[in-house]
């Protein structure tokens, strides 16, 4: 615990927890939309066309400068979705195509320029390279007022048009239908989704970025089926993901951020995706064996039913391998359920062989019920 | 002298880059049109994982091994991603966007935890090396050649065969699948082996240009040659010509600038593409908008024969069919209207007599057909 303590007290795992809980919270706010609408990609295209911008921003400025490597970064990503947009809507090319010749050759030219800066010397290039796979360690107090005030702005915006993009991401028709600025909203969905990639460049790195965009989206999205919701857990998760991972990179061996920070969360997504109450796998897997489970013992108990109003014996006592060969599996496992919640018990039956099973009073009521439930116009 | 020709350290970069181009397009023109497009994206990350774990367990960096292992990472990314979409919690693009970050992470992690010290660094990952494609070389006979060469050859002989041998069977799957499998063509082991074969290639290329640039040579040529054909190996033969182009321009430039060659010749590609969505002969901007044009022409002329025809032997003929009317009838600025005229004219659509505008039996055949769409006479009588 104190190691702990000690740990967090560190000025280097303080900028990196503050900056990766910024990251998470951002990129979790803004991919929840960016999931919803189905553009998950988009934010692929969007951190890889970064780059070039990236190193725009170091040569204006000529100093790893993060203010204007983030605006470049910001301006490039913009321009790679407005290329990508008209490639697809004034010409033949379709999105998927779209989203790749933008990324790869935004990404080129980034490498290009990165080659040119490294090839002018410039002695403070050092920081540049790891805006590809994220150095948390590399973080300075004076970023996280960057990445601060742009997270932000950014949570601002989603505040203030929250019923807009609500409605934009889940019926974009009757958006327009209402007289909404439909393309407006798009674009600026768009635009905040570059500002989520540019916000966590320094800790992920331009490669891995897609991932922080959708991983906590999806992930969120298990646990709620209101948007309220799962921005607010996307962003929880992020944070959380962001933080472990960023911390563990800055006090490991050196380890790039962007990876750690990116397994954490996919781990958490793998649990989401097993465990999450609803629409969990694991979850709905139970939710069949349950569901199966009561239906046996209801048909169990409703042919012991039957097979007493036929006697026209309320009290009469079935033989446990009569029922299962009329159902051709064992049925003792059931039995044994129904009687302990009372409804059958078993009864010695002399001298003929064999567990018999006959309904207590309560099983009685039951099994009328369900049967009521069954055929309700017959009653 | 073909000894001076492996020798020659510019040709060799020049032929490595060409060869990635053209054993990417190969491949990258059906996932263009298949558009899958993106999953080459998850591919070539993706990779990345396996060319560590066979690294680990081998100690082999390249070779055939590292092919196998790598289209197997490939099949696996696919295979992940088709397991996410099928639970039906994650929609298709997002299950992409969720597989290959985690094989490339723990690809990278690994990388840094046990190959700190071999040449596949972070760097190589992102970049590749073609630059240095001709220091590491196979003796062959009196021959060294770099074995990037080499590998890269064999795969766009792979794949040239794979191709030709699989032709129909490959345009029947990507233009109507469902009738290839109802004529029991396979079209999903078709396009597992596709896959598997652009993992391949992915790898034989990732030395030279790595995991992210390999994106460029697979999608870019391909996209830019469906803006140029309507033919699928027209496509092949354009991708392929665009690649090879795209490295000889892109090595001098980059040479000249001093700044990376894969990139180089991957912007180049980027280039092309460009050019050809403005300049396409049929599907580019310009003859797109060119047409547009020619068409509102047409039209033009059109409505103006169509408001004489309706005109034609009514008693305000006089009044109707004459210049200084088309601006009130057909509410055309007085420049226009001339403008009109004189193409109409031209193109002996009508014929002035005095002030009145008379539609010649051309201009009328135009009209009818537009007022009077069961009239068959033929514009050509």
């Amino acid at each position: 615990m104190d190691a702990l303590l000690a740990l967090f007290q560190d000025y280097t795992v303080q900028n990196v927890a503050l900056g990766a809980a910024l990251l998470g919270i951002s990129s979790g706010v803004l991919g929840s939309f960016a999931v919803l609408r189905q553009q998950s990609l988009l934010g692929d295209t969007l951190s890889h066309a970064a780059l070039p911008g990236v190193c725009l921003g170091f040569i204006v400025a000529g100093t790893r400068q993060l203010g204007s490597i983030l605006l470049g970064a910001l301006l490039t990503g913009a321009l790679a979705a407005l290329l990508m947009l008209l490639l697809t809507r004034r010409s033949r090319l379709k999105t998927d195509a779209g989203l790749g010749i933008t990324l790869s050759v935004f990404f080129a030219v980034g490498i290009v320029l990165l080659t040119y800066i490294q090839g002018t010397n410039n002695a403070s290039q050092g920081g540049l390279d790891s805006f590809l796979f994220g150095q948390a360690a590399a973080i300075l107090r004076s970023d996280l007022y960057v990445m601060g005030g742009i997270t932000l702005f950014a949570l601002a915006l989603v505040a203030a048009f929250w019923k807009e993009f609500k409605l934009v991401t889940f019926d974009p028709a009757f958006a327009g239908s209402l007289g909404l600025p439909v393309t407006v909203l798009e674009v600026l969905l768009t635009v905040m989704t570059a500002l989520a990639v540019v916000i966590g460049l320094q800790m992920v790195g331009v490669v891995l970025m897609a991932a922080m965009i959708i991983a906590p989206a999806v992930a969120a999205r298990q646990w709620s089926n209101r948007l309220e919701g799962m921005v607010i857990l996307a962003a929880a998760i992020g944070a959380a993901g962001g933080v472990f991972g960023g911390v563990l990179s800055a006090t490991g061996r050196g380890l790039p951020t962007g990876p750690l920070i990116v397994l954490s969360i996919s781990a958490i997504v793998l649990v989401s995706l097993l465990v999450a109450p609803g629409r969990g796998l694991l979850w709905e897997a139970a939710q069949r064996w349950r569901n199966g489970r009561r239906l046996r013992s209801q048909q169990v108990l409703t042919a012991l039913y039957e097979v007493s109003q036929r006697h026209q014996d309320p009290a009469y006592k079935t033989e446990q391998g009569m029922v299962n060969a009329y159902y051709g599996v064992g049925t003792g496992a059931t039995l044994a359920q129904l009687q302990q919640r009372g409804l059958v018990r078993s009864m010695p039956h002399m001298p003929e062989e064999g567990v018999h099973w006959e309904l207590t009073p309560s099983g009685r009521t039951e099994a009328e019920r369900i049967l009521k439930n069954l055929n309700p116009q017959e009653s | 002298m073909l000894a001076d020709l492996f020798d020659n350290i510019p040709l060799m970069i020049i032929a490595t880059g060409a060869l990635v181009g053209v054993a990417a397009s190969l491949l990258g023109t059906f996932l263009v049109l298949r558009k899958n497009s993106m999953l080459s994206d998850a591919i070539s990350h993706s990779i990345v994982f396996g060319i560590v774990i066979v690294w680990l367990l081998t100690g082999q960096q390249s070779g055939p091994v590292q092919i196998v292992g790598a289209a197997l990472t490939g099949l696996l990314t696919v295979f992940l991603t088709e397991l996410l979409v099928n639970t039906r919690k994650v929609k298709n693009d997002a299950a992409i966007g969720l597989v290959f970050p985690v094989l490339f992470s723990i690809g990278v992690l690994l990388i840094n935890l046990y190959a700190r010290d071999v040449h596949i660094d972070q760097h190589a990952v992102l970049l590749g090396e073609i630059g240095f494609v001709w220091l590491d070389t196979l003796q062959i006979g009196p021959y060294r050649v770099p074995q990037s060469l080499l590998s890269l050859g064999a795969m766009t002989l792979v794949n040239f065969t794979f191709v030709a041998l699989f032709y129909k069977e490959l345009k029947l799957a990507t233009f109507d699948e469902g009738l290839a499998r109802a004529l029991g063509f396979a079209p999903v082991a078709l396009f597992y082996a596709l896959l598997g074969l652009t993992s391949a290639t992915a790898v034989a290329a990732f030395d030279s240009v790595g995991a992210v640039l390999f994106i460029a040579f697979i999608i870019v040529p391909p996209s830019a040659a469906y803006l140029l054909t309507d033919r699928l190996w027209k496509m092949i033969l354009y991708g392929s010509l665009i690649s090879v182009a795209s490295s000889i321009l892109g090595y001098f430039l980059a040479s000249a600038w001093n700044v990376s060659i894969g990139g180089m010749m991957a912007t180049m590609t980027g280039v092309f593409l460009l050019l050809a969505f403005l300049f396409g002969p049929r599907y580019g901007l310009i003859a797109q908008e060119l047409r547009r044009y020619s068409q509102r022409q047409d039209n033009e002329g059109r409505a103006l024969a169509v408001h004489l025809y309706n005109h034609e032997h009514e008693p305000r003929e006089r009044e109707a069919n004459v210049v200084g009317a088309l601006r009130n009838h057909l509410r055309w600025s007085e420049e226009k209207a001339r403008r009109v005229l004189v193409r109409s004219l031209d193109q002996n659509l009508l014929t002035r007599d005095g002030d009145t505008l008379r539609l010649t039996p051309r201009g009328r055949a135009v009209a009818r057909e537009i007022v009077e769409p069961w009239y068959q006479e033929s514009l050509e009588a």
